[in-house]
């Protein structure tokens, strides 16, 4: 099991690596290449010569490929200084990049927004587990019956609402009409009653899309499974029907719905773009947003690093528990 | 079985015109030496090769024109494996294998077109090895197109012939696989078969999906199929009565290698090998009345893994009669008596004259 | 139709829902079918048969002949967890010990299932969860029929799995099933299924799944077994060897009904059945060097949707055209009682006479086999 802990890190890492590889490639190596001024890029919209000429050499794009993405790659380690054109600006560890734009360090923005996207991620998630899994397993028990037939058509529905549609429908009902909630964000350390009402309808809003493709794959899933010759063998011991989903049913349904689950909880770190931009949440979906319309080359790179660290790092707590869950991973 | 599956049709016998097929003057059609095929066990980032499986390990036999060579084992013995070497679907990884005289050991895809004319291979599963959306004609006349064939009087009625040598109806022609119960489709995986008139058909597993009654039929059709068209046979099984009945020479495989090669009535009245034997005997008879008399010998646990195959003879942690030697030395399989070969220390059923043959 | 005749005299034939049976497991006219898309499946129409303390019975079928479906149904597993479509309708009576299954209360027929009668499947891997140990698969079914805890559980199923020939029992009932190999998974099984001492022990193909010497191993345990617990036991196999090497009584299903039962050896070496005798027909020796050709059934199976009327066989019956006495082809044969028979215990729904039969398989079929 520890060896197994061991090599998944360190495959974790080597993916890390090559996602910085990619994606420096992608915003320093092929601007270069394709004879665009990867400096003009980095200032933002318009610049004068001086300006660009300064930031060509903060950044060291004299420098061969390799000589930069080094520097990049210790710069999140140690931190750099970048200096140019008579100034020279600090960037702390973990230094992203700088948005020469904004003329601040990439990392404070993430991290500022990094909290309101957890928190969405992670509240919506609670939720559309809950809802999900459970609207699945009664599904499939009674399959065939109303109960079924009305809970897939509105998993149906939900899967094909596009969130700026429920997120808007919404909004309008709850916010603007009864004025139940508002829309504002608010950190839980300072006020966690007023986090959570900010929070309550993009979480609802998000989890109901979810909410109904969990249902959808929990269903086929359990009905899948109660197939299976092992749950026939715990009905042939005497077990009560409780116990024969309960346990035996459940804990092979976990593994496909976690599998994807590892994967939407790390894709929704890399931004819940259309939620937050819905809901004016101050969240790293937005940030990207807002980075791709000032052309802030800096900040995307971070937003998109960040986001890749999610999915993998979620691909490995996935990989970690399955093993916890399937003995025939954890020792083979 | 499908609900709405064509009713077998029997087809009377007809006139058939191949030819019989001779091969050259006594010489075997298939010769195989030191067949070996290891399966890499590769781990970690750097797909390192930690081990093997050791599938086929050595193994020689011939198959003359004519005859029908059973090659019968336990799962894990290595026997589908050899088929699959023989039939070149899959690559040696040692030894030599002749097809009619000619090294086909390693010929590439282009090299074995010509071959795959004559040798072909019928597999056990009649679901899966049908393609579900293709219709039995075209199932059956995948082969001509293979290697560019327009059979006389043209494809269609070549394949509706077949269809009738192999007691399906040639009505049946556009049909799909899953309208046809799972001995119908064996039937279909046998006339594509033998589609091109292979001299050799290598029948992995050909009837133990089926229902008794329908493996009766099929049995029967390999039967005259083998009279009318003078095919050659190594029939793969697992299942020693219908090896038995189906087989002129049989191989008993153990762990990759062969530990007995002889004669069907040889074999089965006075077996060599011990595993041969207890093999044999574990055979449930259908004869209530002699279950008390007999003598069954029971082996002890699993066969071991091709993994790590245990050393001398393969048998020894099971046989009753392992010595020293048997963990030591592995024995070679050498003709105690004419036509019967065993790979043992201390063969059973020994006639006295041949007890000098007995490897030290 | 529901008369089908049981035990007794010919012409006396016991009437489903008569009185309290003396059989320890008694079935009447068992009927399971299965509403389908493409109409209603027939998987077992009218079954009866009985069986006692101490005996072995062994049901002999094609795939698609009830075999199974009808032991599930014993075991009430029909009913338990389905819901709308696929429901399993079912009726007839199962009298088990004297307490009628199918009319009591289903917590109570879950309380007898796994204690009172067990159940051992094909294929032990797919029949095992794969994430609980075998230790713990195995208690699991001792402690929800005894109030014990979970220590004398455990000691429970090492001395099961020692019983069954596990070796190093202690260390292994903390092993998964994947790490089993085939037969020691088969063995496990049969652990599991006898934590309980179960009365009547019904094996699906137990079998099936295993190489021949393995095969054999598990077919002397269960020998073994039944005459230490003194069960009942119910074999339902393909392979006329396996039913030859265990059963006492052989019960035929074909097309979801008996065709013949009766004692092992009449089953074998009177046959009073077309069916039987395609079966003995087909099937390879390996106790005879045989090179004449097999005689096998003509045609397929029935479908179970539109079983013919009258005999189920009549389609691919060689005796089909033999003149029967005003009877006609849709007429369903009864199973009747072959007289001269051991203890009246030898039956075959057959329209032709007995006469007839005999003829047939003394002089046409039994010096071909």
């Amino acid at each position: 099991m520890f060896a197994y802990i061991v090599r998944r890190l360190i495959a974790v890492i080597v993916m890390l690596l090559v996602v910085t590889l990619v994606t420096f490639g992608i915003f320093f190596a092929i601007p270069k290449l394709t004879g665009a001024d990867p400096a003009a890029l980095y200032v933002g919209k318009q610049a004068d010569p001086a300006t660009i000429e300064g930031i060509r050499q903060k950044l060291g794009l004299g420098e061969p490929i390799l000589v930069q993405f080094w520097d990049f790659v210790t710069g999140i380690f140690a931190g750099r200084d970048y200096t140019g054109g008579g100034t020279t600006v600090r960037c702390d560890a973990p230094c992203f990049g700088y948005s020469f734009r904004n003329e601040q360090p990439i990392w404070p923005v993430l991290q500022d927004r990094l909290p309101v996207t957890l928190s969405l991620a992670a509240g919506a998630c609670v939720l559309w587990l809950l809802g999900g899994v459970t609207t699945g397993i009664v599904s499939a028990l009674k399959r065939g019956s109303v109960w079924d037939r009305a809970a897939m058509t509105i998993a149906l529905s939900g899967v094909s609402l596009p969130i700026y549609f429920t997120g808007l429908l919404s909004l309008a009902i709850f916010s603007y009409g009864l004025g139940w909630v508002n829309g504002e964000y608010v950190e839980f350390a300072v006020d966690p009653a007023a986090w959570f009402g900010g929070l309550i309808l993009p979480w609802v809003t998000l989890a109901f899309l979810y909410a109904a493709m969990y249902a959808r794959l929990t269903r086929a899933t359990m009905l899948e499974i109660l197939g299976e010759d092992y749950i026939r063998t715990a009905r042939a011991k005497g077990l009560r029907e409780p116990v024969v989903i309960g346990k035996h049913a459940m804990r092979s349904t976990m593994t496909p719905i976690l599998t994807i689950l590892g994967m939407d909880l790390g894709a929704l770190v890399g931004g819940a773009i259309l939620t937050e931009t819905t809901f004016n949440l101050p969240g790293l979906g937005q940030a990207a947003v807002k980075a791709i319309s000032d052309r802030d080359l800096p900040l995307i790179l971070g937003v998109t690093l960040i986001a890749a660290a999610a999915v993998v790092v979620a691909n490995l707590v996935v990989d970690l528990l399955y093993a916890v869950i399937d003995p025939r991973v954890r020792l083979s | 079985m499908p609900d709405n599956a064509v009713p077998d049709e029997t087809v009377p016998d007809q006139d058939v015109t191949i030819p019989r097929q001779q091969g050259p003057g006594g010489e075997p059609l298939l010769k195989v030496e030191g067949l070996v095929k290891h399966f890499p066990i590769t781990k970690g980032v750097l797909r390192r090769q930690v081990g093997a499986v050791q599938a086929v390990d050595g193994i020689s036999f011939d198959v003359r024109p004519g005859e029908t060579l059973g090659v019968v084992g336990e799962s894990g013995c290595g026997k589908s494996t050899m088929g699959r070497l023989i039939t070149r679907l899959l690559e040696p990884t040692g030894g030599r294998i002749e097809f009619e005289g000619k090294d086909i050991t390693h010929l590439g895809v282009a090299g074995m077109r010509p071959m795959r004319r004559d040798v072909q291979m019928i597999f056990q599963d009649p679901y899966s090895s049908l393609n579900p959306r293709h219709t039995v004609g075209s199932i059956v006349s995948a082969p001509f197109k293979l290697q560019g064939i327009t059979p006389e009087g043209g494809i269609k009625k070549e394949v509706q012939r077949l269809l009738g040598l192999v007691g399906l109806n040639p009505e049946h022609y556009n049909r799909y696989p899953h309208e046809f119960s799972g001995g119908q489709r064996q039937r279909i995986g046998i006339a594509r078969a033998l589609a091109l008139k292979p001299k050799l058909v290598v029948a992995d597993e050909p009837v133990s999906a089926l229902d008794v009654s329908i493996q009766a039929q099929v049995v029967n059709l390999l039967d005259d199929l083998q009279d009318e068209l003078g095919l050659t046979y190594v029939i793969i099984a697992h299942d020693l009565s219908v090896i038995r009945h189906v087989s002129d020479r049989i191989a008993v495989m153990y762990l990759g290698k062969i530990v007995e090669l002889a004669d069907r009535k040889a074999l089965y009245e006075t077996p060599m090998h011990p595993y041969t034997k207890a093999l044999m005997s574990a055979v449930p008879v259908p004869d209530p009345k002699r279950r008390a008399k007999r003598e069954r010998i029971l082996l002890k646990g699993d066969v071991p893994s091709p993994i790590s195959p245990p050393s001398g003879c393969r048998f020894h942690t099971r046989c009753w009669k392992a010595t020293d030697v048997c963990k030591q030395q592995e024995p070679p399989l050498i003709p105690l008596v004419t036509g019967h070969q065993v790979a043992c220390h201390h063969p059973e059923n020994i006639p006295e004259k041949a007890v000098t043959n007995v490897p030290a | 139709m529901t008369d089908l005749s049981k035990s007794g005299a010919v012409g006396e034939p016991v009437r489903a829902g008569a009185a309290t049976p003396s059989a320890f497991l008694d079935v009447r006219d068992l009927r399971i079918h299965f509403p389908t898309d493409d109409g209603l499946v027939k998987s077992v129409d009218g079954l009866s048969f009985q069986l006692e303390k101490g005996r072995t019975l062994g049901i002999v079928g094609e795939s698609g002949s009830g075999k199974s479906v009808t032991s599930l149904g014993i075991m009430g597993l029909h009913t338990v967890g389905q819901y709308g479509r696929g429901k399993a309708r079912i009726s007839g009576e199962i009298w088990l010990d004297g307490k009628e299954l199918m009319s009591a209360d289903p917590d109570e027929v879950r309380r007898l299932r796994g204690r009172e009668m067990a159940m051992i499947f094909q294929d032990p891997l797919s029949a095992m969860h794969p994430y609980f140990t075998i230790g713990a698969q195995i208690t699991e079914a001792y402690r929800v029929h005894h109030d014990v805890d979970k220590k004398a559980a455990r000691k429970r199923a090492i001395e099961l799995l020692d019983r069954v020939g596990i070796p190093q029992p202690d260390r292994r009932v903390d092993d998964y099933p994947h790490q089993f190999s085939g037969g020691m998974r088969q063995r496990a099984m049969i652990a599991m299924a006898l934590v309980n001492n179960p009365e009547l022990l019904i094996a699906d193909e137990p079998t099936t799944a295993l190489d021949v010497t393995v095969q054999a191993q598990i077919l002397d345990l269960i020998r073994d077994l039944q005459k230490e617990f003194g069960s009942a036991v119910i074999i339902i196999t393909h392979d006329l060897g396996v039913v030859a090497e265990l059963a006492d009584d052989i019960l035929v299903m074909y097309g979801g009904r008996c065709v013949e039962r009766g004692p092992a050896e009449k089953v074998f070496y009177e046959p009073q059945h077309p069916y039987t005798w395609g079966l003995l027909g087909s099937m390879p020796r390996i106790d005879r060097d045989q090179t004449e050709r097999l005689i096998p059934v003509k045609g397929s199976p029935p479908s179970l949707i539109n079983v013919p009327s009258g005999c189920a066989f009549n389609p691919r019956c060689p005796y089909a055209d033999v003149p029967k006495d005003g009877v006609t082809r849709t007429e369903r044969p009864e199973l009747r009682l072959v007289t001269g028979g051991e203890g009246g215990r030898h039956h075959s729904a057959c329209h032709m006479s007995q006469e007839e039969r005999t003829r047939i398989w003394t002089e046409e079929i039994a010096p071909k086999l």
